[in-house]
């Protein structure tokens, strides 16, 4: 029996070979013998990180509890190698090309390295992460503790000794030790990536030795194996549809963006063409992982008693056959796959924190950090250590909280889905360019925050959320029970909380993103990330032309390092055709500079420290629109002056029609004038001849005396009556007519009219019709009886039938009284109807019995009480129509 | 991008390399189809009748496992043919 402290012997040794791989790995770069550590073999071992321990011991306890479900694990990430041409090939190239250091800093950069967005990603991918270093601590606790079982002096030794605690700072004083030995401008880690290889052919290796002695040595051979597993409990096709494609979809997402897949796929990746090496070569390396997973599970519900935990069949199985060797390297395998993971989950996560959290915080402390006095190297080296451990610690606190009890694979998902969240703001930011801050903000937190409730939260058993939160809610309110959002209940947790934080973090990023508008760096670096094949050059354009560079070179010293800040220093000279260690700070050098060093301390820093620098000579985005802005104005000044020219132009058109409109009305007056001294004139001659008669002539007979005498009576009251209506008229024009509004029925006002012109003394007969005529007015009566008086009066004097005969017709048409006044004789000419209304006018060959003025103002009339008058054709006869507004109520009927 | 001087109809050798790129996007749609086929497969629970059995978990591990190795052969077989000149191009015509 493998006793625990040879076990602990073979872990001491086999992490002090991953030390002396790493080492040897770092010096061989060093000195740039490294050519092998680039090739793509190391590059898709190294992505075998994907394959925790929650793989290797988790995979099979899946297996064993829900058959073929822990596969959808391994499908997501295959087909997302496969697909590599769609978006891994953009995401490398986005991250070589903007010198992308984490997850967190691609999605800041991408919108607009913006800081606050980097802070959100870095917290959401801590508390996202947290579980599944929690998850590999346990894993190793549970294997010693499955030696131990069969050694007593162990088992002391497991319960003296916390060796979850003890796992965590061996992995924190590793990770330390190699992750942040440089700050190499590439933030690449050849020793780490080295060692993961190492480890990554470890741990396939364990476990396919494990299965091979399943397989072959326990069932004897494929065909009895393959029996074997139809007739265990998991025999049958079992997996719900649901999930089946949920899990799928949630690992593809996590594959993208799990801060240490980010780290080996984009980060660490030397050579865009190592992806089509990976593309297959990784796939092949999943499912050679998964090939054993059901074999071993099978035997292991046959060969172990009842109870016995399935996450450590590949430990126990060996084990109770007594081949402890074999369990040894199983153990390794499993011990593998948990520290590599830690490690790069560590760096990866470190490097988010001390770039976006503790730098940002440091510069503006020391106000200006770049040129201070303190080594900003050193400050973010020690940033990151100090990460490092707090990543450690936290993941013990969680497995000491969450106490370690839930299966592994659940706890991996819970991990999962947190991480998926960033996959909105992620895609969407390398396709669609439409995407903004704002939305990538609200979706992320939203989503986080959904996930936070329903799946994180819940985890802790009865600490964090009390069993009444979980039936009934929160505040009591139903639809936000974390495990039944919006009411809808029985969907299983996992799939439940996944399907509502990422389908409503998407939506929140579209809509968001949608409404509102980027900043102008956001659009700049949306265009690069979305179209990064056709531009490879830096955004970022600086200027300066004063003595600026050597306080750029005593900053990069600091961050890179003396030696690295002077040879590239130098080469940048050369370049520039100077010697010496100071280039010109031409753009160029500047946006090569800033890149250089956001590979150290992340790209809004960078940013930061130069622009910082450069200071007043800077010129940034924003004065570069600025100066379109101004362009602008100008050219919507001369718009504007345009749009002036062109309003002249108008008014002058107008002036002109105003001017022949003045004309015309002078030419109308003079019309008017000789016209009324030509009508003034007509009665005057003939007073004036009778009266001289009178004076001259003797011996008059008094017959005739009395004749002359009342023709020039007549004569006067004519030119009384036409002085008058002009009187009238000018009145009605100039609106300097007083209304006198009474009510009145319309009736009466008719009544009044026809007994005022006498009908009763000449031919016409007058017949009145309409059921309306008993309707209320509210206006001058007075005046509209004059109207309705010259009208009739109209009607006596021309209407040349045998029988004369007027009707006079009340209706109500909508909002409106109609009285039409229709005579039976020929009526007026079609060529005279529009003009019956001018002043002076007279149908032609008939005997003048007024001066004309009567229609034009009966017309005017009409405008004044808010009516209309005029002629009606084809009613058999003369028509006129009166139209009135009708007043607000019917008479009594 | 529109760029003049790229003819209307290419060598046959980048018109191949146009249609490899195809497949290489169209490769993983394909990948996931094949996998999505189980959910058409009676399970366990919903199995009522006798004729009708479930899968047995042995055919369903061939068939997933025959898809995954007919994927990476495939992703094998297009990484070898596209070469570098096609992402040249590809940087291109995006």
């Amino acid at each position: 029996m493998a006793t625990l402290n040879i076990l602990i012997a073979v872990c001491l040794g086999y992490v002090a070979m991953l030390f002396a791989v790493a080492f040897m790995a770092e010096r061989a770069a060093l000195r740039g013998r490294g050519n092998w550590l680039r090739s793509p073999w190391i590059y898709t071992l190294s992505l075998s990180i994907y394959c925790t321990a929650w793989t290797f011991y988790g995979a099979v306890g899946y297996a064993a509890r829900s058959g073929l479900e822990f596969l959808t694990i391994y499908l997501g990430p295959t087909l997302i190698m496969v697909g590599w041409w769609w978006a891994l090939r953009k995401m490398v190239r986005i991250g070589r090309t903007q010198r992308i250091t984490s997850v967190a800093d691609l999605i800041s950069s991408r919108y607009g390295k913006s800081g606050v967005l980097a802070v959100c990603v870095t917290l959401l991918a801590v508390v996202g992460i947290t579980p599944y270093i929690s998850l590999q601590l346990q894993s190793v606790t549970l294997s010693f503790s499955s030696f131990a079982v069969s050694d007593a002096e162990g088992a002391e030794l497991i319960a003296t000794y916390d060796t979850a605690l003890w796992v965590a700072v061996g992995l924190a004083l590793f990770t330390i030790l190699f992750g942040t030995r440089n700050l190499d401008a590439n933030e690449r880690h050849h020793g780490v990536v080295m060692a993961i290889a190492v480890e990554a052919v470890v741990k396939l290796f364990a476990l396919i030795a494990v299965g091979v002695f399943v397989v072959w040595g326990l069932a004897g051979g494929v065909g009895p194996m393959m029996e074997r597993i139809d007739a265990s409990q998991i025999g049958q096709w079992q997996v719900d549809g649901g999930r089946w494609v949920g899990l799928t979809l949630l690992s593809a997402a996590a594959f993208l963006t799990l801060p240490r897949m980010f780290q080996v796929l984009v980060v660490e990746n030397e050579d865009e063409g190592h992806l089509r090496t990976a593309a297959w070569a990784f796939p092949t390396y999943l499912m050679l992982m998964s090939l054993f997973v059901v074999p071993i599970a099978v035997i292991g519900l046959e060969l172990m008693p009842p109870g016995s935990n399935p996450d450590q069949f590949v430990l126990t199985v060996p084990l109770s056959q007594g081949r402890d060797g074999l369990a040894m390297l199983s153990f390794l395998g499993g011990f593998s796959s948990a520290t590599s993971m830690v490690i790069v989950a560590a760096i990866a996560l470190a490097t988010m924190v001390s770039n976006h959290i503790v730098m940002p915080i440091f510069l503006r402390l020391t106000q200006g950090g770049a040129s201070g006095p303190s080594d900003v190297r050193h400050v973010v080296i020690l940033a990151r250590r100090m990460s490092i451990g707090v990543v450690l610690a936290l993941g013990y606190l969680y497995y000491k909280v969450s106490g370690g009890g839930t299966a592994l694979a659940a706890i991996g998902l819970v991990s999962f889905a947190g991480l998926a969240q960033l996959l909105p703001a992620m895609i969407g930011g390398i396709f669609w360019r439409g995407a903004t801050r704002n939305g990538a903000l609200a979706g992320l937190l939203v989503g986080f925050a959904i996930w936070a409730w329903s799946l994180l939260l819940p985890q802790f058993g009865g600490g964090a959320l009390s069993p009444g939160v979980m039936e009934q809610g929160p505040w009591g309110i139903a639809w936000l029970r974390p495990e039944a959002m919006f009411g809808i209940e029985g969907v299983d947790p996992l799939l439940h909380a996944a399907l509502w934080s990422l389908s409503l973090n998407a939506l929140v990023f579209v809509v968001v993103s949608l409404i509102s508008f980027p900043s102008p760096l956001e659009r700049l670096q949306g265009a690069q990330f979305v179209n990064i094949f056709e531009h490879s050059s830096n955004p970022q354009s600086w200027s300066g032309g004063i003595a600026q560079s050597e306080d750029l070179m005593i900053m990069a010293q600091r961050i890179l390092g003396p030696a690295e800040a002077q040879s590239f220093f130098q080469t940048e000279a050369a370049r520039q055709g100077l010697a010496g260690y100071l280039p010109e700070p031409t753009p160029d050098f500047l946006a090569r500079l800033e890149r250089e060093l956001s590979g150290a301390v992340g790209g809004a820093t960078a940013h930061a420290m130069v622009a910082q620098i450069m200071g007043a000579a800077t010129v940034s985005v924003e004065d570069l629109l600025a100066v379109a802005d101004e362009t602008a104005q100008m050219m919507e000044y001369s718009s504007q002056l345009e749009a002036k020219s062109s309003e002249l132009t108008r008014t002058a058109r107008q002036l002109r029609a105003a001017n022949e409109k003045l004309t015309q009305l002078s030419v109308q007056k003079d019309a008017f004038l000789s016209q009324i001294s030509h009508e003034l004139r007509t009665p005057m001659t003939s007073i004036r001849a009778f009266s001289e008669i009178l004076r001259d002539a003797d011996g008059l007979q008094s017959k005739d005396l009395t004749r002359y005498a009342s023709i020039i009576h007549a004569e006067a009251i004519r030119l009384t009556r036409l002085l008058d209506d002009l009187l009238d008229l000018s009145v009605l024009e100039n609106g300097q007519v007083s209304l006198n509004i009474r009510e009145g029925l319309l009736s009466d006002v008719i009544s009044h009219s026809i007994a005022a012109t006498g009908t009763d003394m000449h031919a016409l007969r007058v017949r009145r019709v309409g059921p309306a005529s008993e309707v209320m007015l509210n206006t001058d009566l007075d005046r509209l009886a004059q109207v309705f008086i010259n009208l009739i009066a109209n009607a006596q004097k021309y209407c040349d039938a045998d029988r004369p005969e007027l009707t006079i017709e009340v209706n109500r048409r909508g909002g409106r009284i109609i009285v039409d006044f229709i005579d039976n004789g020929s009526g007026i000419p079609p060529e005279s109807q529009s003009m019956v209304f001018e002043k002076f006018y007279r149908v032609a060959d008939r005997q003048a019995g007024g001066a004309g003025l009567g229609l034009a103002i009966c017309r005017e009339i009409m405008a004044r009480l808010g009516g209309t008058l005029g002629y009606l054709p084809g009613q058999g006869g003369g028509a006129f129509r009166v139209s009135l507004p009708a007043a607000q109520r019917m008479a009594a009927r | 991008m529109k760029d003049k001087s790229i003819p209307l109809f290419l060598e046959r050798r980048s018109y191949r390399q146009r249609r490899l790129m195809d497949a290489a996007r169209l490769l993983p749609l394909l990948g996931a189809l094949l996998w999505m086929v189980p959910l058409l497969w009676p399970r366990t629970q919903t199995v009522q009748s006798a004729d009708a059995a479930a899968v047995s978990t042995s055919s369903a591990i061939l068939y997933m496992f025959a898809v995954w190795i007919f994927l990476a052969l495939a992703a094998l077989f297009l990484s070898v043919m596209l070469d570098t000149k096609a992402e040249a191009q590809d940087s291109r015509d995006d």
